[in-house]
């Protein structure tokens, strides 16, 4: 599980990247307003500091054969979790989002308990829940875009070929932003527990400063992983 | 927590020592996993260009992996599978127009004397003209054009089937064959089908465009509509049409782009 989180870094990074060198090709998206353009994504300098502009056949290379890593170490991923019974953990509850603001209130110093819980949060359950589906659905929409014949009915399940490419698009903000957030937490989190993510057991120090004990957190959740934030 | 047992014959190690071992152990393979795949990646970004051939443009691994996919998706291809068709008043009156390479040399381009030559057996050519073509039984589609940079057009095509061309030609020993070529007559735009794709029921020979004779610029007097693929290969202004087993040349795929393209 570990292994397929920091697999999938890269991997979305290269996706991402090989991503914009296609959306160039047409980059359609922005609000405008009677015609006038409020907002586009991406401005000339963007796509320059990139390098970013006639690159499509590049882009379609690189998105073309990693699409194939991104899909089975997600595979991988949702196996495992399902195998091991991590998904426990992971899975929002009943509750979960009542709770989930409460984390949200706490985080942002509006309150100041936190509601009780195990190796992940309310908040941490929905996000982490949520990013699977997000994986999900890129390879859903991709699909729909990438062979809209063969797979008619997942582009008519997406909406048709417009709705599933702006939806593709959307997906890969939601991993910007959720990246942000995501390194924010951790380094916020401190490096006990990045130092987890990367070795799958976490140091717990006792009331005793000098008696320490190694809290392999597997004992209760019969996974491998760090805790995670 | 294990090793405590096995080890309480020697010296038990310390829960700090412990500690360390671990992370000393997980980080070690991290850094060295990270390591691995930098070296991987910047190994990719250098590997050996493709040698100029039937594709060319990229890298050899990049090329191979085009390939294979193309082979995995082929697997889901088949004439049931039909492009999603509109109403005729859903077509763009103004149809985009984004490229002209293989007809805008051709400044003196005579449409009466143009033939379409099938290139058969043994050197033999079919030389047809445009009423041969249009006397066989019609076809129109209302369907969206899709272009490989991501923009798409709902337009309306009018012609004559592929597949009822081949047949109505009796070209049966052409159709065995795995691909077929097209050109442009100056032979400066050209492209390679699987002929699959070709027999689609959706791949029309267009003559008309909104129902009028096709313009210059969208490839008169004759040309390519083919649903399954991108708009690279609905080849304008057709010159030859030949057959072979392997891979025709293809203006795009010397480019650097996928030799499949298809959708």
């Amino acid at each position: 599980m570990r292994w397929t989180h920091w697999v999938n870094f890269p991997v979305l990074l290269i996706m991402i990247w090989s991503g914009l060198f296609i959306y160039w090709a047409n980059d359609a998206y922005g609000i405008s307003i009677f015609g006038f353009s409020l907002f586009k994504f991406f401005p000339k300098w963007f796509y320059d500091y990139f390098h970013i502009s006639r690159r499509l056949a590049e882009g379609m290379a690189f998105h073309f054969l990693f699409m194939w890593v991104f899909f089975i170490n997600g595979l991988l991923y949702i196996g495992y979790t399902i195998l091991s019974g991590a998904w426990r953990e992971l899975l929002p509850k009943r509750g979960s989002f009542k709770e989930a603001w409460q984390v949200l209130l706490h985080d942002l110093h509006i309150r100041t308990t936190l509601p009780p819980q195990k190796k992940y949060n309310a908040a941490q359950r929905i996000a982490y829940t949520a990013i699977i589906l997000m994986g999900f659905g890129s390879v859903f929409t991709g699909l729909a875009i990438y062979k809209p014949v063969q797979f008619y009915w997942i582009c008519w399940l997406c909406g048709g070929y417009h709705v599933a490419r702006i939806l593709h698009f959307a997906f890969t903000i939601g991993y910007v932003l959720f990246f942000v957030i995501h390194v924010l937490q951790v380094v916020l989190a401190g490096w006990n527990n990045f130092r987890s993510v990367v070795s799958g057991f976490e140091v717990v120090e006792t009331a005793i400063e000098t008696e320490q004990e190694i809290a392999v957190e597997n004992s209760q959740t019969n996974n491998s992983d760090g805790k995670q934030i | 927590m294990e090793n405590k047992s096995k080890e309480s014959s020697k010296i038990p190690p310390t829960v700090d020592q412990k500690i360390k071992r671990r992370n000393f152990i997980s980080f070690g393979v991290f850094f060295a996993a990270s390591t691995g795949a930098i070296a991987g990646w910047e190994w990719l970004l250098k590997s050996p260009k493709e040698k100029f051939g039937i594709t060319g443009g990229t890298r050899v691994p990049l090329r191979r992996a085009l390939n294979k996919t193309e082979l995995f998706f082929r697997n889901f291809f088949s004439n049931n599978h039909l492009v999603k068709t509109y109403p005729a008043e859903m077509a763009a009156k103004q149809v985009r127009i984004n490229s002209l390479i293989g007809i805008e040399e051709d400044l003196h381009f005579d449409p009466q004397k143009w033939k379409l030559s099938v290139l058969i057996k043994n050197g033999e050519s079919l030389n047809i003209n445009l009423e041969e073509i249009k006397s066989l039984p019609k076809t129109e589609i209302i369907y969206d054009f899709k272009c490989v940079e991501g923009w798409d057009q709902i337009q309306h095509w009018g012609g004559v089937k592929l597949s009822d061309f081949l047949n109505h030609f009796k070209l049966d020993e052409e159709i065995k064959k795995q691909y077929m070529g097209l050109q442009t007559p100056n032979g400066k735009y050209y492209i390679g089908l699987e002929m699959q794709s070709a027999l689609h029921p959706q791949t029309l020979l267009a003559y008309e465009m909104n129902g009028k004779p096709l313009a210059n610029e969208h490839g008169a007097p004759l040309r390519l509509i083919i649903p399954v693929k991108y708009g690279i290969k609905n080849l304008k202004r057709i010159g030859t049409m030949s057959f072979s087993n392997s891979r025709p040349k293809d203006y795009w795929a010397e480019h650097g782009y996928d030799y499949y393209s298809g959708l």
